[in-house]
């Protein structure tokens, strides 16, 4: 119960934050509307790698929803750095406050952060000819996806800067850790199309489990069960990498 | 019965012994300040005692509660304003306290009631719905002191309250604290490396250096207990006299100490032992500039008990040390 009402209070504050700095939602879809725009232009020719008889746009969309929703996830653990800059870690960690409360509150903020991302990346998407061929249950495994990779990736993030509480470290971990994640995934391929040791790592990424979902439910609209088997796959990380953060408070707290 | 036990508490991080055995006890409803230059191990006790951190090894209770055996316990019954401001940034005035007050499983109207008295209290009214970003520090710093609060506390633990202020803001945080002590009938445990401070707020004091109390009282007996007065002598110059001036003055004083051009020592007697002083040094061929004599001050009494001098210290504490330590007014006369 406590911990219901604690997380619930924790992303009341996350979210009204949020609200009164909405600016950053913009500047965050930036970089992958060029990817959209540009990089799908670009490779126009290459139409959807055998998926589907789509555009290569269409096969790229629920890549760079996956992409965006990856990366927004990847770097959320920038909030709590500024929470502990600021010391309002400090001062909840001073009172009976539940420890996991004040990790969900972040992963839930970045999962609607990732899901109104995807939402303005899929009517972009739609004004460049894409069609969910899902239907409604296909924007729903899209919401359902962005939200379950962010927060896999933001439970991490918020571990790490439990344990690095500096934004430099924080960059290059990022970085270090979500590049690979990212070319050893079909964001931008299709796993037909990669060399085998490649299409055997990526069996095993979450990041290449989210896209899969979501071009799922994107081209095809069908191959419901190996979906529902990633989202399933999804949330058990997310827990996984939440419980992680909740745990590395113990390491910060050693450290102070 | 005692608000705050703390026996033996020892911890360590890679290479410093924070915490060497410090050992205290602060009784219900005083303010007791814990006073020592920065890297003393001030901070580091008040994380023990307000759970943040666990020692390697001693004990600590805080409003009856074992902090390592009931962590929970200790958070419900404490308020902690850390050295550093805790207040969201994002946020309003009220929207922090509100929160704080959630957390301390509050609600409804008696949450919104105490709010509204504290933001009162603490002279937040006109502000508390403006977001805290735009707050001046002292602002920030009393919203901080009204959160730790807002529940009604059972001990406040106040970690440099006014580090960072300006003397007008420090003034006012004072009052407020000396105000706030006796409205919310608390215990408050202070921590400051500003001797004046602990004079005026704290009934009682422990003197905290190298992870240890070197002494505990209040500081009016720590000054009594120190007999006669302090003297300073400022010379008219300093090559290579400073040394022989502290043995000339050692042979009729003690506690001597050179600071600068200053040498200062403790005689039982300013009337007598000031001419005896201006005599050995003229002797010796030493000029003096000028001589003050004043009452024992905190300031002696950490010289006395650690046989460092306070400024010197906190220079070489590990923490980024801030200048502003605390100099009693001195009844000085020219030679």
């Amino acid at each position: 119960m406590q911990l219901f009402r604690h997380t619930g209070w924790m992303v009341v504050r996350q979210v009204r934050n949020l609200m009164r700095e909405p600016i950053w939602i913009a500047m965050m879809l930036i970089q992958p509307m060029l990817w959209l725009v540009l990089y799908g232009q670009l490779f126009k020719h290459v139409g959807a790698q055998g998926a589907s008889n789509g555009s290569y746009v269409e096969f790229l969309t629920p890549g760079v929803v996956a992409m965006n929703a990856f990366f927004g996830g990847m770097w959320s653990g920038m909030a709590m750095i500024s929470d502990l800059d600021r010391h309002v870690i400090d001062r909840f960690l001073a009172a009976p406050t539940v420890r996991v409360a004040i990790v969900l509150s972040q992963v839930i903020r970045a999962g609607v952060t990732a899901v109104i991302q995807a939402l303005i990346l899929l009517l972009v998407a739609l004004a460049l000819g894409v069609r969910v061929h899902g239907g409604v249950a296909g924007w729903f495994v899209v919401f359902a996806g962005a939200a379950l990779l962010c927060a896999v990736f933001a439970g991490f993030s918020h571990g790490i800067a439990l344990l690095m509480r500096r934004e430099a470290s924080m960059i290059a971990a990022a970085n270090f850790v979500g590049m690979p994640l990212m070319f050893l995934s079909s964001i931008l391929v299709s796993v037909a199309l990669m060399p085998g040791w490649i299409s055997a790592i990526a069996r095993y990424n979450p990041v290449n489990w989210g896209a899969q979902a979501m071009r799922n439910a994107v081209l095809e609209g069908g191959n419901w069960g190996a979906t529902g088997t990633y989202l399933a796959l999804l949330v058990a990380v997310t827990a996984a990498t939440s419980l992680f953060a909740t745990w590395c408070f113990r390491a910060y707290q050693r450290s102070i | 019965m005692d608000a705050i036990v703390v026996e033996e508490l020892r911890k360590r991080y890679k290479d410093v012994q924070a915490l060497d055995g410090v050992s205290f006890a602060v009784r219900e409803g005083e303010v007791f300040g814990l006073l020592g230059p920065n890297g003393a191990g001030k901070s580091t006790t008040v994380r023990v005692l307000t759970t943040l951190t666990k020692p390697d090894s001693g004990r600590a209770l805080v409003a009856g509660e074992d902090v390592a055996r009931h962590p929970n316990r200790v958070r419900s019954k404490i308020g902690y304003v850390a050295q550093d401001s805790g207040v969201d940034w994002e946020a309003t005035g009220r929207e922090n306290l509100l929160l704080q007050g959630r957390i301390h499983g509050m609600s409804g109207r008696r949450l919104h009631a105490r709010v509204d008295e504290l933001l009162g209290l603490v002279g937040l009214d006109d502000a508390c719905d403006r977001v805290a970003r735009g707050y001046s520090g002292g602002m920030k710093r009393r919203l901080d002191i009204a959160i730790g609060l807002v529940h009604r506390p059972k001990v406040l633990f106040l970690d440099e309250p006014t580090t960072g202020l300006d003397p007008e803001a420090r003034a006012a945080m004072w009052v407020e604290v000396e105000r706030l002590a006796a409205a919310e009938s608390l215990t408050i445990l202070l921590t400051t490396h500003y001797l004046e401070e602990a004079d005026r707020l704290a009934e009682r004091v422990a003197i905290v250096s190298h992870g240890r109390v070197v002494v505990e009282g209040r500081p009016e007996e720590l000054k009594r207990g120190l007999q006669g007065e302090s003297v300073t002598v400022e010379l008219r110059e300093t090559n290579g006299h400073v040394e022989q001036a502290e043995r000339v003055v050692s042979t009729v004083a003690q506690d001597v100490f050179v600071e600068g051009t200053n040498v200062r020592a403790r005689v039982a007697n300013g009337a007598e032992a000031i001419p005896a002083i201006l005599g050995a040094l003229d002797d010796a061929g030493i000029e003096v500039a000028a001589v003050t004599s004043a009452r024992p001050s905190l300031d002696d009494v950490y010289l006395h008990y650690t046989g460092r001098d306070f400024t010197t210290e906190d220079e070489a504490g590990s923490d980024a040390g801030k200048p502003g330590v605390a100099r009693p007014e001195r009844q000085g006369a020219n030679s």
